[in-house]
């Protein structure tokens, strides 16, 4: 067998951890598109559009992302689509942090006054102008603070995608531990891992959050 | 065309409700328990010594800040190499509820932390100790304002718990693992796993809003 240091574990699980961020940017930048494009659809009033957002939302919400994971694996695979680990990640994570965008973005831009709205309107502009002169520069500026927040969240939830067969921090996790039969110091070093990643988020996050309201 | 069979999974139905029965059943028995340690550090995070608060602190970041499948491995893997053997379900259950205790404590302080001074004035100027200002004039009202926010993390938990079958505790997402195991039918019974769990998600969150102005907040204060 061979010996692994207390190092040796850290050095592996710190390059397997490169592939927890490569999900979670992938994850968090096709969610932020996809949330972009059903909130765009809802506030334009598509026809049927509310209804289709409403069930997404509640759909990707109230499941496990366990579940998610497991049904894009197996689904696409029905549809003669050759999956691997990746895809089924990447797709299943970004529906499922696109349904949380999209909650939380519909908050910001509910919290916009309706007068702003009537102004653009007596202005005539059209919804797009409308997006990107009026309401879209508000709407940002109140979504930084939870969007920053919830990257917490879409990290977190990457560590489902080792159940899949993803190697990212935690299977490595796991692999390692099987390897040299030390599950607390390797686990203690997943967690610690994923620790280091995620507080300086939360943490950044609650600072924008007060900076944000004391320039109110 | 994709064949789809349902009817090869839904002959297993008593493993899916028993399945569904023992989810339910972790999440009561975790958010009992989660919701006690959830007080228990909300307070000691608004109120406690500075010393206390700084240590709940320290639990709540930490669990915050880490996948709940990691909290998990970390019990049911890590912990018997220190001498505690643990059953997969003691490990789900322990898992559970350190993971909801750290977010309801965090719930929890916002609803103290908004409790209006004149409030504890007029309790303590009708000679309440300290225990009794918090139980019967700041927990109540509390816990009312948190309401939406503790049913939801209850719900997320439950979701959550998906995971514990990972661990082989018999629950959900285990039961539909077997099932998939034993027909190959992986994508069906993963589909009716999944619808089952929405189920549940929106029975508990009905269940909870019901329940919690009638027995956990609302008695208090009405009488």
């Amino acid at each position: 067998m061979v010996d692994f240091s207390l190092w040796d574990i850290f050095r592996n699980l710190l390059l397997a951890a490169r592939w927890t961020v490569v999900l979670s940017v992938i994850a968090f930048v096709g969610g932020g598109l996809v949330g972009l494009g059903l909130l765009l659809a809802r506030l334009a009033r598509w026809p049927g559009a509310q209804t289709f957002v409403a069930g997404y939302v509640q759909l990707f919400q109230g499941t496990p992302l366990l579940m998610q994971l497991f049904l894009a694996y197996f689904g696409l695979a029905l549809f003669g689509i050759n999956v691997s680990a990746w895809v089924a990640a990447g797709v299943a994570l970004t529906l499922y942090t696109s349904a949380f965008l999209i909650e939380i973005w519909r908050g910001c831009v509910n919290a916009i006054p309706k007068g702003q709205w009537e102004a653009a309107d007596s202005l005539a502009l059209s919804f797009g102008e409308k997006m990107r002169h009026v309401i879209g520069p508000q709407a940002l500026r109140i979504a930084v603070p939870p969007t920053v927040g919830f990257l917490v969240q879409v990290i977190k939830g990457t560590a489902l995608a080792s159940v899949i067969g993803f190697i990212e921090l935690t299977k490595a996790g796991t692999m390692i531990t099987n390897a040299t039969f030390r599950p607390f110091a390797v686990y203690a070093c997943v967690a610690l891992l994923y620790f280091a990643l995620c507080f300086p988020i939360s943490a950044y996050s609650r600072r924008l959050e007060r900076s944000f309201q004391r320039g109110r | 065309m994709v064949a789809l069979d349902f009817g090869a999974v839904l002959v297993q139905w008593p493993a899916l409700l028993r399945g569904a029965a023992f989810t339910l059943g972790l999440t009561a028995v975790s958010a009992v328990l989660g919701g006690i340690v959830g007080v228990a550090c909300g307070w000691a995070r608004a109120w406690g010594p500075p010393w206390l608060a700084r240590l709940v602190g320290v639990y709540v970041e930490l669990i915050r800040n880490t996948p709940f499948i990691v909290q998990l491995f970390f019990i049911f893997f890590g912990l018997p190499s220190l001498g505690v053997k643990l059953t997969p379900e003691l490990a789900s259950v322990i898992a559970m509820v350190v993971n909801l205790g750290a977010y309801a404590a965090e719930i929890v302080r916002a609803g103290i932390e908004n409790t209006p001074r004149g409030q504890l004035e007029a309790a303590r100027s009708l000679a309440m100790n300290e225990l009794q200002v918090f139980t019967r004039v700041v927990l109540p009202p509390a816990l009312g304002r948190v309401w939406p926010a503790m049913v939801s993390q209850i719900v997320i938990v439950m979701l959550g718990s998906a995971v514990c079958g990972q661990i082989a505790a018999q629950e959900l997402s285990y039961a539909a693992n077997l099932i998939a195991s034993r027909n190959f039918r992986g994508f069906e019974s993963y589909l009716i796993a999944t619808a089952i769990y929405l189920g549940l998600a929106i029975f508990i969150r009905q269940l909870l809003n019901w329940a919690g102005p009638r027995f956990i907040f609302g008695r208090v204060a009405t009488r």
